[in-house]
């Protein structure tokens, strides 16, 4: 277990040092939440129904745009060749490096959120379901985004196109993840965007892996 | 470094082997054998093969024909080399000694522990500063630290004297001779003369230009 959790703990190191990207993330998910009502026009009622789709869009977007820092940085100065060389397989080290993902672009944003959601007029019920959508479907987000930067991690300038090949995937996270703030089955949606969380944490590792492996042939 | 042998008997064999990459064949029906305590060095001009032979060794790139295997290792003992490559895999916002640490975490921490190997290749002064700050030279000495943190017995170094002073260049020597007085095995792809102390230990493949 020790390689795995200082895999974590070595991205949370960069991140934290990085200092700017985690904020950058955080402040574009604010400023997309708090633009729309610009765009919708002043009808609080408009707004309070379509909020929880804002916020998804805004966390959507927030997490496309950090995907970019997932594998480029380790393609670019020559580590993730060195990676396969380690004892621990890679598939495991993607994992941990999608966990340490979540932890730095997802966690912020839910922590953020409170935010948006007073910017939108959410009563508290919507904002508690809101916040418990997040916490379950951006897990799945990272992970997808995980496949989509490790196909395009030796492609110059890939992460224009990583967010292209990932938004088809994540449309049911979406679904589900509004659905569970206000569809009138909530509760089975959210159980299926927990299980499509678990189901993509658990798969995407191996799909990323395989993807990086063959990214250098 | 102790003189002793510290790794089981190995050999490195290649059978009719062929690399290359993006579809053209550089290095065509090699066959060469390296046994522990001797090292290999790939000679030849740019762009005839000597890194992708590497990668290829390190399983980074698929053969494109035959095969080449360790043999005598053990393949549940994990992965067996270590490769050395052009880019040094350092993270400019951690500290030197930051960096060496999460590969003796992550490649198993079998050999000396970082300190004694940074102290070994001239960095010792250094290890809190951060790494970004490192010249080219002092970079690769820090890539070169790696290859001690964790016992392994393949060495695989491309171009390890690359930016390094003379001193650099006879640090190499020694650590390439320490590696083989304890069995373990080198293959580098080096412009440089490397000049072993055991001329008998060292093997030459030079690697030519396909017309």
């Amino acid at each position: 277990m020790k390689p795995f959790s200082t895999i974590i703990a070595h991205e949370l190191r960069l991140a934290l040092r990085g200092g700017g990207d985690m904020l950058t993330l955080v402040l574009f998910f604010v400023i997309v939440g708090a633009i729309v009502p610009f765009a919708v026009g002043p009808d609080k009622a408009l707004l309070a129904r379509i909020a929880p789709g804002i916020v998804w869009i805004s966390a959507f977007l927030a997490m496309l745009l950090g995907l970019d820092r997932l594998f480029h940085a380790d393609h670019e100065d020559g580590t993730l060749i060195l990676l396969r060389q380690s004892e621990l397989p890679l598939s495991a080290i993607v994992a941990a490096k999608v966990m340490a993902h979540w932890l730095v672009t997802a966690l912020p944003l839910i922590l953020a959120s409170p935010v948006l959601a007073m910017l939108l007029a959410m009563d508290l019920e919507t904002f508690l379901r809101t916040l418990m959508s997040l916490l379950l479907g951006t897990p799945a987000l990272a992970a997808f985004g995980a496949i989509g930067a490790a196909v395009t991690v030796a492609i110059r300038r890939g992460g224009l196109i990583a967010p292209i090949l990932i938004a088809p995937l994540s449309i049911p996270v979406l679904i589900f993840g509004v659905g569970t703030i206000t569809a009138t089955q909530s509760n089975a949606a959210m159980l299926f965007l927990a299980a499509l969380s678990l189901m993509a944490v658990a798969l995407a590792p191996f799909a990323a892996a395989l993807a990086i492996s063959s990214a250098e042939d | 470094m102790t003189e002793r042998q510290v790794y089981p008997e190995l050999t490195l064999r290649a059978t009719a082997f062929s690399c290359g990459r993006g579809g053209m064949v550089l290095a065509d029906a090699l066959s060469f054998a390296v046994t522990g305590g001797n090292c290999l060095l790939l000679r030849g001009p740019n762009g005839t093969g000597k890194s992708t032979l590497l990668l290829t060794l390190a399983g980074i790139v698929a053969p494109m024909s035959g095969h080449f295997a360790l043999e005598g290792a053990d393949a549940d003992d994990g992965p067996h080399l270590h490769y050395c490559g052009h880019r040094n895999a350092i993270k400019a916002r951690l500290s030197v000694l930051e960096n060496l640490q999460l590969w003796a975490t992550l490649n198993g921490a079998t050999g000396i522990t970082p300190s004694e190997a940074l102290e070994t290749v001239g960095l010792g002064d250094l290890s809190m500063l951060d790494a970004g700050y490192l010249s080219a030279g002092q970079s690769r000495r820090l890539a070169l630290a790696r290859l001690l943190v964790s016992e392994r017995p393949l060495w695989l170094l491309d171009e390890p004297t690359a930016a390094l002073d003379t001193e650099g260049h006879a640090l190499v020597t020694r650590l390439i001779d320490g590696h083989l007085q304890r069995g373990g095995l080198v293959i580098a792809a080096t412009h440089d003369d490397i000049t072993l102390p055991h001329p008998n230990r060292v093997q030459t493949l030079t690697l030519v230009r396909k017309s």
